[in-house]
C-alpha cells in the first residue's frame, strides 16, 4: 500500500547560514514532480531536523548548506537519526561543498551532493531512483 | 503642454522621423528580413524583460534634458552624484575579505592595502553576523568559514591591528548586530588614540532586507528599526563622517529577483529607514546624508547601467517629494556595487574573470562609488590571494587602461539607455506604490509580498536555464567534461579550537563585574527609551561578548523566526 504513495521528502535548512535560494527552488521543483515536500525554513539545528524528520515520517531529507560547515552538519543529522531509529531516511544534499568533502560525506552515508549548475531535473531523477517510501 | 503639442504634431503630420522610419520598415527591414529572419529566441533581459530590435527618439516622445537628467551633481542626479565623476576621484576599489581568525585577516588585509585597494571591507563568519560566539553549540562547524570570527572586542584589536584607522576607510557587512560592531571599531580607533569623529566607513545595517532575502536576523522587524533609529541619532554627533546604513539590492538580486524587483524593493526598504528615523524624532538632513545605497551589477550590461541610472533619479524623487529635505545630500544616491556572485559558475570558472568584467564594466558606467569584484573561484570557496588580485586587477584595468572613467555617464543619451532607465523606473514605482498601499515595506515583509515575489522571480529563472531558454555559458551551452583544477582555499578545523582559546583568554582577563553592570544598564535602557548606543559601546569596552550584548537584547526585543515561505 504505502509504496502507492507519494514520496515525503523534507528539505532542511541547518546551520546559521541563510541563503535559502536554492533551497526553495529545489523545494518547488520536487513538489511540482509530484513530492510530499515539508521544508522546516532557516536555521535549523540538526536535532531540529531529525525530530521534524521523525515526526512528519519522511522518506528523505535533503539538507542545503552554502556555509561551509556541511561536514558538521551532515555527520550530526545521520548519528542523530541513526540514534532515532530512522537511519534508514536517505540522506541527499546540497551547497558549495567542494569535491573532496563530497567523496567523505558519500563515505558516512549522504546518498549524493548536488552542486551549482546541477539542474532541478536531475535532484528529481535521483530522489525517484533512489529514495523508497519507508515501509 | 509641450507633450500635446507634440502629441497633436504626429497625428496631424508624421514626424519626419516617424515617416522614415516608417518607409525604413517597408523598404529595407522587411525585405532583409525575409531572406534573412532573426534568430528564433524572445530577446530579453537577464531579468527577461523583452528588449526592441531598434531605440530611437520615438522611444522618448517626451524627453526633457533639464527635468529627466540634467547635471552631474544636480538633482535629479541621473549623470552622477558628483560633477567631476571619476575625473576628479575614481571609484574606491574594495574588495571585500574574512576569513579564519582575526590576525590571518588581518594579514590579508595588509596585503591588499599593499596591493593598491583604496578601502576595507570586512567580511564576518556565520556566527557574528547572527550574533553567537565561538563557543555556542550552534557555531559548531562554522567558526571562521564564511568569513572572521569576531567574539570581544579583543578580536577587533586583532584585526585592525597596525592599520592606522584614520587612514582606510571600512566597510563592515553586519546587519543585526551591527551596532555592536560599530562600537568595537569605536573603541579600536580609541585605543589607538584616534578621535571618533575621524575615522570613516560604512556598516551595512540594513536589516529589512534581512527579512527580504539575506535572512541574517536576530530580532523582530520593528524592534530592530528601534535598534537602527538608535544607531542613526548616536552616530550623527559621535561618527559623522559614518554611513550607517547601506541599503542593500545586492541580497535580493542574489536571492533571485530581476532588476526592477532589487531596484523597488531596495528603495522601497530606504523610504522604510527615513520614515522610521523621521518617527523616532530626527529630522530629515541629520541622518539621510549618510545613507548610502550597495547594488549587484549582473550580466545584462545595459539593464544594469540602467539600473543603476534609475536608482539615482527615483531616490532624488522619493526624498524631494516626499521628505522635502534643504541638503541637496539627503537626496543623492551614492553606492557601493559589488558584481554578481549567483552568475558565476563552478563550471570552466576563468569564465568568472569575463563576466566579472563585464558586470564591473556596468557598475563604472552607472557610476558607482565604490566597487568589489568576485574572484573566479568564489562559487567553489572563499577566494585564493591569487584570485582576489585578478579581481583587483580588473577594475585597475578599467579604471587605467580602458578609457571609460575619462567622461561622466558616458551611455546617457542613449536612445535604448535612456528608455530602459525610464521603463525601469516606471515599474519600480509601481512596486513601490503597491507597497505604500500594503501600509509600508515592514508591512509588506510581514505578509511576505518580496519574499514570494522574490521567490516566484527565481524560479522562473531557474525553470528558464533548464529549458535552455536562459543560456549559462560551460552550464547548459557549451559544456565540457571536466576536472576542477583550480587551487581553492580551506580553512583548517584548527581555527574552531584556536578561537575558542582566544576567548576563552579573554574572558579569563576581564573584569566579571563590570560587564555584567554594562549589561544590565544595557537591558534597561532597551525596555525604556533611552539609546540603547551607549550602553552597547560600554560594554564593548568592558569586553563583553558579542552574544552576551545579543542576547541580553533578545531579553527585551524577543527573536525572529523564519516563516518559510517556498
Amino acid at each position: 500500500m504505502r509504496s502507492d504513495r507519494k514520496l515525503r521528502i523534507l528539505i532542511g535548512k541547518p546551520g546559521l547560514d541563510g541563503h535559502d535560494r536554492g533551497v526553495k527552488v529545489v523545494a518547488r521543483a520536487l513538489r511540482d514532480a509530484g513530492m510530499e515536500v515539508i521544508y522546516t525554513g532557516l536555521h535549523q539545528t540538526p536535532e531540529m531536523i531529525v525530530s521534524a524528520a521523525v515526526q512528519e515520517d519522511v522518506d528523505g531529507v535533503g539538507l542545503s548548506i552554502l556555509s561551509g560547515a556541511h561536514n558538521h552538519l551532515f555527520s550530526e543529522v545521520i548519528r542523530l537519526l541513526k540514534e532515532e531509529g530512522a537511519g534508514d531516511i536517505t540522506i541527499f544534499g546540497g551547497g558549495i561543498i567542494p569535491d573532496e568533502d563530497i567523496a567523505k560525506l558519500k563515505e558516512i552515508g549522504v546518498g549524493e551532493i548536488f552542486t551549482p549548475g546541477d539542474d532541478t531535473d536531475k535532484i528529481v531523477e535521483w530522489i525517484r531512483g533512489n529514495v523508497r517510501p519507508r515501509a | 503642454m509641450a507633450v500635446n503639442k507634440k502629441e497633436d504634431k504626429e497625428k496631424g503630420e508624421p514626424s519626419v522621423v516617424a515617416r522614415e522610419k516608417a518607409r525604413w520598415e517597408e523598404e529595407t527591414l522587411k525585405k532583409f528580413a525575409q531572406k534573412n529572419p532573426e534568430r528564433p529566441e524572445r530577446f530579453t533581459t537577464v531579468s527577461d524583460a523583452e528588449i526592441d530590435r531598434l531605440y530611437g527618439p520615438w522611444d522618448l516622445p517626451d524627453f526633457d534634458y533639464i527635468r529627466d537628467l540634467g547635471f552631474p551633481g544636480e538633482y535629479p542626479f541621473t549623470r552622477g552624484v558628483y560633477p567631476t565623476m571619476y575625473r576628479g576621484r575614481l571609484w574606491t576599489m574594495r574588495q571585500f575579505a574574512g576569513f579564519s581568525t582575526a590576525k590571518e585577516t588581518n594579514e590579508r588585509y595588509k596585503y591588499l592595502l599593499s596591493h593598491g585597494t583604496t578601502g576595507l571591507s570586512v567580511a564576518f563568519h556565520m556566527p557574528t553576523i547572527m550574533g553567537i560566539c565561538s563557543y555556542d553549540t550552534r557555531s559548531m562547524g562554522e567558526v571562521g568559514k564564511c568569513g572572521v570570527a569576531i567574539d570581544t572586542l579583543a578580536d577587533m584589536e586583532d584585526l585592525f591591528d597596525g592599520i592606522p584607522l584614520d587612514k582606510v576607510t571600512t566597510s563592515m557587512t553586519t546587519n543585526a548586530p551591527a551596532s555592536i560592531l560599530l562600537c568595537m571599531y569605536i573603541a579600536v580607533a580609541e585605543k589607538q588614540g584616534i578621535s571618533s569623529s575621524k575615522i570613516g566607513g560604512t556598516i551595512q545595517n540594513d536589516i529589512l532586507k534581512e527579512y527580504i532575502a539575506q535572512k541574517s536576523w536576530i530580532f523582530p522587524p520593528r524592534e530592530s528599526m528601534r535598534i537602527i533609529t538608535d544607531l542613526l541619532a548616536f552616530a550623527k554627533d559621535k561618527v559623522p563622517r559614518w554611513n550607517t546604513i547601506s541599503i542593500s539590492g545586492y541580497h535580493i538580486r542574489e536571492a533571485g529577483s530581476t532588476a526592477v524587483q532589487e531596484l523597488a524593493f531596495t528603495l522601497a526598504d530606504g523610504i522604510g529607514y527615513v520614515n522610521a528615523a523621521i518617527e523616532a524624532g530626527l529630522t530629515v538632513d541629520e541622518f539621510a546624508p549618510r545613507l548610502s545605497y550597495f547594488f549587484n551589477s549582473h550580466n545584462d550590461f545595459f539593464e544594469e547601467v540602467a539600473k543603476f541610472r534609475a536608482a539615482r533619479r527615483m531616490w532624488a524623487k522619493i526624498m524631494k517629494e516626499r521628505f522635502d529635505p534643504k541638503d541637496p545630500r539627503s537626496m543623492m544616491l551614492r553606492f557601493h556595487t559589488q558584481t554578481a556572485g549567483c552568475s558565476l559558475a563552478a563550471q570552466q570558472p576563468m569564465n568568472n574573470v569575463i563576466r566579472t568584467t563585464i558586470q564591473a564594466l556596468a557598475a563604472v558606467m552607472g557610476g558607482t562609488q565604490s566597487l568589489h569584484t568576485n574572484s573566479l573561484d568564489e562559487t567553489l570557496s572563499l577566494p585564493t590571494e591569487e584570485a582576489v588580485t585578478i579581481a583587483l586587477r580588473t577594475q585597475q584595468i578599467i579604471a587605467d587602461e580602458s578609457g571609460v572613467a575619462n567622461t561622466t555617464d558616458p551611455l546617457g543619451g542613449s536612445y535604448f539607455v535612456e528608455a530602459l532607465t525610464n521603463r525601469m523606473e516606471e515599474q519600480a514605482f509601481e512596486y513601490i506604490n503597491e507597497i505604500d498601499e500594503m501600509g509600508g515595506i515592514i508591512a509588506a515583509i510581514e505578509n511576505g509580498f518580496p519574499q514570494r515575489e522574490i521567490a516566484d522571480a527565481a524560479y522562473h529563472y531557474q525553470r528558464q536555464l533548464e529549458n535552455n531558454e536562459k543560456v549559462m555559458v560551460g552550464v547548459n551551452k557549451y559544456v565540457m567534461e571536466e576536472e576542477s583544477e583550480i587551487d581553492t582555499l580551506i580553512i583548517d578545523e584548527s581555527v574552531e579550537r584556536e578561537q575558542k582559546e582566544r576567548l576563552d583568554e579573554v574572558l579569563k582577563r576581564r573584569e566579571n563585574a563590570k560587564v555584567k553592570e554594562e549589561l544590565a544598564k544595557l537591558k534597561k535602557a532597551a525596555e525604556g527609551t533611552e539609546n540603547i548606543m551607549p550602553h552597547i559601546l560600554e560594554s564593548v569596552r568592558a569586553y563583553a561578548t558579542l552574544q552576551e550584548m545579543t542576547d541580553t537584547l533578545k531579553e527585551v526585543f524577543g527573536e525572529y523566526k523564519d516563516p518559510g515561505y517556498i
